[in-house]
């Protein structure tokens, strides 16, 4: 390579290095999905500044009361403010689906590090527990769990927790399989390096990324799942607020009171957005060149 | 100075295929002296990487070692259990691999990969460790070191990586340095750097090398020694200037012959007849007698170990009169 020609060819590369912090706000989609998600976690964190009614209070007396200047989406057949709900069901919903997404991440990403690395009996077995689990679909299985677990808010982390890991499991042992046999690892070992620090620092950094992208979408698959379970009656337990219950006992009052099992709706489809234009904004910014 | 550091006695290194065994290092022996360079020669597939594997103790899971012996500053490693043996790695046996591109991590900085080793082998703190990374990366010639520290492989040139590489396995401050065809994958300017730059770093370390290629001029230039390697076993050892001037061996002779001559000491460029043995299926005999210009009878069976010789040499040969001869004959280098 000339001088010249080199020069250049860094240049570009260090301009590619510093790409994320400098080309994040030019990805669109990444950009409008933290502005989303960053408005609902600010308004589910800010809930009692920005609510006017205790969500769970009841008032009898002004029960399925339409929009008004104290209740802006109205209120539910107890008498409770529809805008106040919604906004703290955010809490429950962001937060069990954050929390469980969060565990599955890492139980999937250890299995599949030391499954694909080590390969033999672990891998084996690994597979074995995979396969299980992946023969059955997700929300059948998640509702199976907890209908046999009881219906409280730690079995619903432990059911997504148990069907969610395999997800993460397998895109990593893939992702593992392929990077062990590059010879940066081979260096590493020939370094001396403990397996350990062969796993932890030199195969995570460089196999995480798919995993990180697909936390984004599980995390909507994870709301999804919540509030189809808060729907069927077996998620989180009234009176505590949850976008499905919601929808579920709105839904007797359709024809009259739309706005109850609408809004609560309308919140899960703009949540997912947000969360599904942040994936592909990841996906474009952390994509290896 | 009388012992060796490395000395490898009839190493034999298998793999299990569905169609048979493969001898893919078949009885191979050569020694490194203190502060020696010893050259591994011989074409593709002749079984130069999977010995330096061997060496480091990183075999693929299929091959396994089916005899011989490696004695390190007279410990025999091969006796030795797995984390000892890892305890040699890097410490005492670092590897400088042939394509820096795909050697280093590409998503750590060159800085924290040279420091990596001092800080979870010899215990360096972060800040040590990161200064001592620096001190390496002049040494081996890398210019504004403290910028480039922070720099990430790709943004780096193959010559500016493969310093990286180099600094990299001298990091624990080991003996022995492997060099598996460090400078293949670079241009032929930046070649002759790095190849002097790494005997400028055994001279003043005191660190040995074996340098594997099938390079024989760049060889000739870094090495004192050189052993010849066909069909997974050493078949000649010597001086480079032994070796190179008058080859004892016919393998040796035809591979000085395929080289192109610029200096016009031979009237035409040759190419060894035939092709290599299928490792799986040696032929009987000398491993290089299908393609030996010298054959006789006797090479078609029978073991040919590698025989001393007057003048610290050794062949596997037992024509190896007639093959020098011939190299007399027709000289092989210039100004030999």
């Amino acid at each position: 390579m000339g001088a010249a020609a080199e020069i250049v060819a860094e240049a570009t590369l260090v301009e590619h290095r510093r790409g994320f912090r400098r080309r994040w706000y030019r990805t669109p989609t990444f950009v409008a999905g933290v502005s989303i998600l960053g408005l609902i976690a600010l308004a589910a964190a800010a809930a009692p500044l920005i609510t006017t009614h205790d969500p769970v209070q009841q008032d009898l007396l002004h029960t399925l009361s339409g929009p008004s200047w104290s209740h802006p989406l109205g209120t539910d057949d107890l008498g409770r403010d529809e805008w106040s709900r919604i906004v703290y069901g955010a809490r429950t919903d962001l937060r069990v689906a954050f929390i469980a997404v969060f565990f599955s991440f890492l139980i999937g990403t250890i299995i599949g590090l030391l499954s694909g690395y080590y390969g033999g009996t672990v891998d084996t077995l690994a597979s074995w527990l995979v396969n299980v689990v992946v023969a059955f679909p997700f929300y059948i299985l998640i509702i199976a769990l907890v209908f046999v677990l009881g219906s409280n808010t730690r079995n619903i982390y432990i059911a997504v927790i148990l069907v969610g890991w395999v997800s993460y499991t397998r895109i990593i042992r893939g992702e593992v399989l392929v990077a062990k046999r590059r010879e940066y690892v081979l260096a590493a070992r020939a370094a001396g390096l403990s397996d350990v620090r062969i796993l932890r620092r030199h195969l995570l950094p460089n196999v995480v990324t798919q995993a990180i992208i697909f936390a984004m979408s599980d995390i909507v698959l994870t709301i999804l799942a919540i509030v189809t379970l808060g729907y069927l009656g077996l998620g989180v337990q009234p009176p505590t607020p949850d976008w499905g219950r919601m929808a579920f006992e709105g839904q007797t009052f359709l024809t009259t009171r739309w706005e109850l099992s609408t809004f609560p709706g309308i919140a899960v489809v703009i949540t997912a957005l947000g969360l599904s234009l942040l994936a592909d904004g990841l996906a474009d910014l952390l994509r290896p060149e | 100075m009388s012992e060796p550091l490395l000395r490898v006695r009839d190493l034999r290194v298998q793999f299990k295929l569905a169609r048979g065994t493969l001898r893919a290092v078949d009885g191979a022996s050569f020694e490194v002296g203190r502060g020696e360079a010893l050259g591994l020669v011989g074409e593709s597939g002749s079984g130069k990487t999977v010995a330096l594997r061997a060496l480091v103790g990183l075999l693929p899971r299929s091959a396994r070692i089916a005899g011989g012996s490696i004695e390190f500053d007279g410990v025999d490693v091969l006796t030795l259990d797995e984390d000892r043996r890892r305890a040699l790695r890097g410490r005492s046996i670092a590897m400088v691999f042939q394509e820096p591109m795909t050697a280093l991590n590409p998503v750590m900085r060159v800085g924290e990969q040279i420091g990596e080793s001092p800080l979870v082998r010899l215990g360096m703190g972060r800040r040590q460790a990161r200064a001592r990374a620096l001190e390496l990366m002049s040494l081996v010639g890398i210019p504004d070191a403290k910028r480039r520290a922070d720099a990430y492989p790709h943004e780096l040139s193959g010559g500016l990586r493969q310093r990286v590489m180099i600094a990299i396995a001298l990091s624990a401050e080991p003996k022995l340095l492997l060099c598996d065809e460090p400078t293949t994958a670079l241009d032929v300017t930046i070649q002759d750097q790095i190849l002097k730059l790494l005997l400028s770093l055994q001279e003043e370390l005191g660190v040995s090398l074996v340098f594997v290629s099938h390079d024989l001029a760049v060889i000739a230039q870094a090495c004192k020694n050189v052993a010849v390697m066909y069909a997974g076993g050493v078949v000649e050892t010597g001086t480079v200037d032994a070796v190179f001037r008058e080859p004892r061996h016919p393998y040796t002779l035809g591979l000085l012959r395929s080289v192109p001559d610029v200096d016009g000491v031979r009237g035409r460029l040759s190419s060894i007849p035939g092709t290599p043995p299928d490792l799986a299926a040696l032929p009987t005999g000398c491993p290089f007698h299908p393609r030996c210009p010298f054959v006789v009878d006797k090479c078609t069976s029978g073991e040919f170990p590698l025989r001393a010789l007057a003048g610290n040499r050794a062949t596997a040969c037992i024509r190896d009169d007639a093959c020098a001869e011939d190299a007399r004959r027709e000289p092989v280098v210039a100004n030999a």
